[in-house]
């Protein structure tokens, strides 16, 4: 799957295009097939992200999994920083971008 | 240490005030993100893997602690309780918002602080010797001459916009505790046959995807030439820099192109040119600038021995102090290094402490190590053991400076959006695996050194060890590196071979250190060591 990825302008946050807007968690992302840059092109316009683009991932019975390890650190947090992760509460949580 | 005048202050705030505007005008849709990147980079402020990245400059790695405890301040108020200290003597912070930017440099302005020229084509920070007017065998104070350079270089128009970014440091001991030889310019405080005082100057060093040792250009630039010639430096490159190619911009590969011997005429050239052109700031600035650094009060009778009767205090003092030149004090160094932690980070708390002790014990001053630790340069041995007692309940107590434990690691790619592979994970792994006090000695001074790409942020190359992470088809790949060196013996490291999983990188290197001390003579070190007999030994341990 295509999936769709960026920062929020103000926080810098990292956000996935869920479909109708922006989420914080990969598993929300959605397929955006062949409109990625029609939507990416919409929405930095709007200034509703930055620096956005397409990768390249996957849904399994887990959820969305980014292709990239770097992505999938992304998507989680720094993973010597379990208490800074999307995970907070999981101290195995940086063994899923492995 | 330096006190910002009208003019400074003025500029900083000046500065702040634009980017307040800047950052309103791109939040409501003014300025688009290609408009504004390069105008929040002028200002230190990066995107990095998981939000905006703020890094501010410490020149020559010098604070009091006031603005010590802002640094620990802002990370509270602004970012998520930490900051990271980096190998060129700055802060980090990982977590920072747009918005709240302005905010936070306006704090730092408060305190004579910035974040410009942490980014771009510019030159940068400009980095010294940790124990800068404190070291017993220091020539003389290379703060004054940093200064200097500092003044000379922030917002110089002519080398805002150079083929790639630009660092000096500047040292005044035969010891190198700054890695002068790796960067673009590196100066050496010395002393000519007539007994002045004058500037060696080394320049197209550095460590990234080229690493090269900068050779010697000129022996002795007299004081009141110094930035005249630092401006033909910078000149000649700003004029013949490889600008057509991102990977060959920095000077290093232009002195190799040109050759040493055709670069130096070069600059001779326009040296001479420049001597008539009046650039020079007259020597009373300089006279000026010194009077900031004069030697704090020291009480001329305090006494000059330790009592190391508690056992780990004596491991730390042993391990972690450096010879001060007035007797009675001594310079201590804070490891940020504790077994299994992250190399160069610090909590909010941890900082305010480091800059209460600071104000208590060290005449209001504390610097920042390109090795990533802190130092209290100026604390009376009579106090020393109540420092380590207050450090130590803190978390701040370990013993290893300059041992296997004492690693740099760039960020890596746990938070750097440049990193192929993760450093931090590893400096863990191998701190847990060496970090005992006995595995310390044993393997005794041992510099190891992480990066997790080729820019190497982790000095790599330069390490005793060297790890570089690579990305391999999308898995985390590290290359080990041998006998590298950023002292005055300066060495790049050789790669071993084929590079290593994770856990087989943490292998390797106690398969080396076992080399290392199956064959040692005496007191050797790792490195002395390896530079005797080799690296097939080791490549047969490795990969036979």
């Amino acid at each position: 799957m295509k999936i769709l990825t960026g920062n929020d302008l103000k926080s810098g946050a990292v956000v996935w295009w869920d479909g109708s807007e922006w989420s914080k968690f990969v598993n929300s992302a959605e397929d955006v097939g062949d409109n990625g840059d029609a939507i990416i092109a919409r929405e930095e316009g709007a200034r509703r992200v930055f620096s956005a683009y397409i990768i390249d991932g996957e849904r399994d019975a887990d959820g969305v999994r980014p292709a990239h390890i770097k992505e999938r650190i992304r998507a989680l947090g720094p993973t010597v920083r379990p208490d800074l992760t999307l995970k907070p509460g999981d101290p195995d949580a940086g063994n899923w971008v492995i | 240490m330096y006190k910002y005048d009208q003019y400074d202050q003025q500029m900083v705030d000046t500065r702040v005030a634009e980017f307040r505007d800047q950052v309103r005008r791109r939040i409501d849709g003014h300025l688009t993100e290609d408009q504004f990147r390069p105008l929040r980079l002028q200002n230190g402020l990066y995107l990095q893997l998981h939000a905006y990245m703020l890094r501010v400059a410490i020149p020559y790695g010098t604070l009091n602690s006031q603005q010590m405890t802002m640094l620990g301040d802002i990370a509270d108020k602004y970012d998520r309780g930490y900051g990271h200290f980096t190998t060129r003597q700055n802060i980090q912070y990982n977590w920072i918002k747009l918005e709240e930017t302005p905010d936070l440099l306006a704090d730092l302005a408060s305190v004579e602080m910035h974040a410009i020229q942490t980014s771009g084509n510019c030159i940068r920070n400009i980095s010294s010797d940790q124990f800068a007017g404190a070291a017993a065998d220091e020539l003389v104070d290379p703060r004054p001459y940093a200064e200097l350079l500092r003044q000379w270089s922030s917002f110089h128009p002519e080398f805002l916009t150079l083929p790639r970014k630009f660092k000096f440091a500047v040292i005044a001991s035969e010891t190198d505790r700054a890695a002068m030889k790796l960067h673009d310019i590196g100066i050496k405080m010395v002393r000519n046959a007539a007994g002045e005082v004058g500037a060696q100057f080394y320049v197209g060093g550095g460590m990234g995807r080229t690493p090269m040792i900068a050779p010697m250009i000129r022996e002795f630039v007299p004081l009141d030439q110094l930035i005249t010639y630092s401006e033909a430096c910078l000149r000649v490159y700003n004029r013949y820099g490889r600008r057509d190619n991102k990977y060959k911009a920095r000077i290093k590969i232009l002195v190799h192109e040109l050759g040493a011997q055709e670069y130096t005429r070069q600059v001779e050239e326009e040296f001479a040119h420049l001597l008539d052109q009046g650039i020079e700031p007259p020597i009373a600035e300089l006279e000026r600038i010194k009077e900031h650094f004069a030697d704090p009060a020291f009480e001329a009778d305090a006494p000059d021995d330790l009592d190391l009767s508690d056992p780990d205090f004596r491991l730390w003092a042993q391990r972690n102090c450096h010879a001060h030149k007035q007797p009675g004090y001594i310079s201590a160094t804070v490891s940020l290094k504790p077994v299994g932690g992250i190399p160069g980070d610090a909590s909010a708390d941890q900082i305010r402490l480091m800059a209460q002790l600071a104000k208590q014990y060290s005449f209001d001053e504390l610097r920042v190590t390109h090795v990533q630790n802190i130092v209290f340069p100026h604390v009376r041995k009579a106090d020393l053991y109540e420092v380590w007692k207050t450090l130590d309940d803190a978390g701040l107590g370990t013993a290893n400076l300059d041992t296997v434990g004492d690693i740099i690691a760039c960020p890596g790619l746990d938070y750097c959006s440049l990193a192929n592979a993760r450093s931090i994970p590893l400096a863990q792994k191998i701190s847990e695996r060496f970090g005992s006090a006995e595995k310390q000695s044993e393997l005794g001074e041992l510099k190891l050194k992480i990066s997790g790409c080729i820019n190497a942020c982790g000095h790599h190359h330069a390490g005793h060890i060297g790890i570089l992470g690579v990305d391999r088809k999308g898995v985390e790949n590290y290359q080990l590196l041998l006998g590298g060196s950023e002292g005055a013996d300066t060495s790049l490291g050789q790669i071993t071979g084929p590079g290593f999983d994770e856990d087989g990188i943490v292998d390797a290197v106690d398969k080396a250190t076992k080399v290392y001390l199956a064959n040692k003579h005496g007191e050797e070190r790792f490195l002395d060591t390896y530079r005797r007999i080799g690296m097939a030994p080791f490549k047969e341990a490795l990969y036979d």
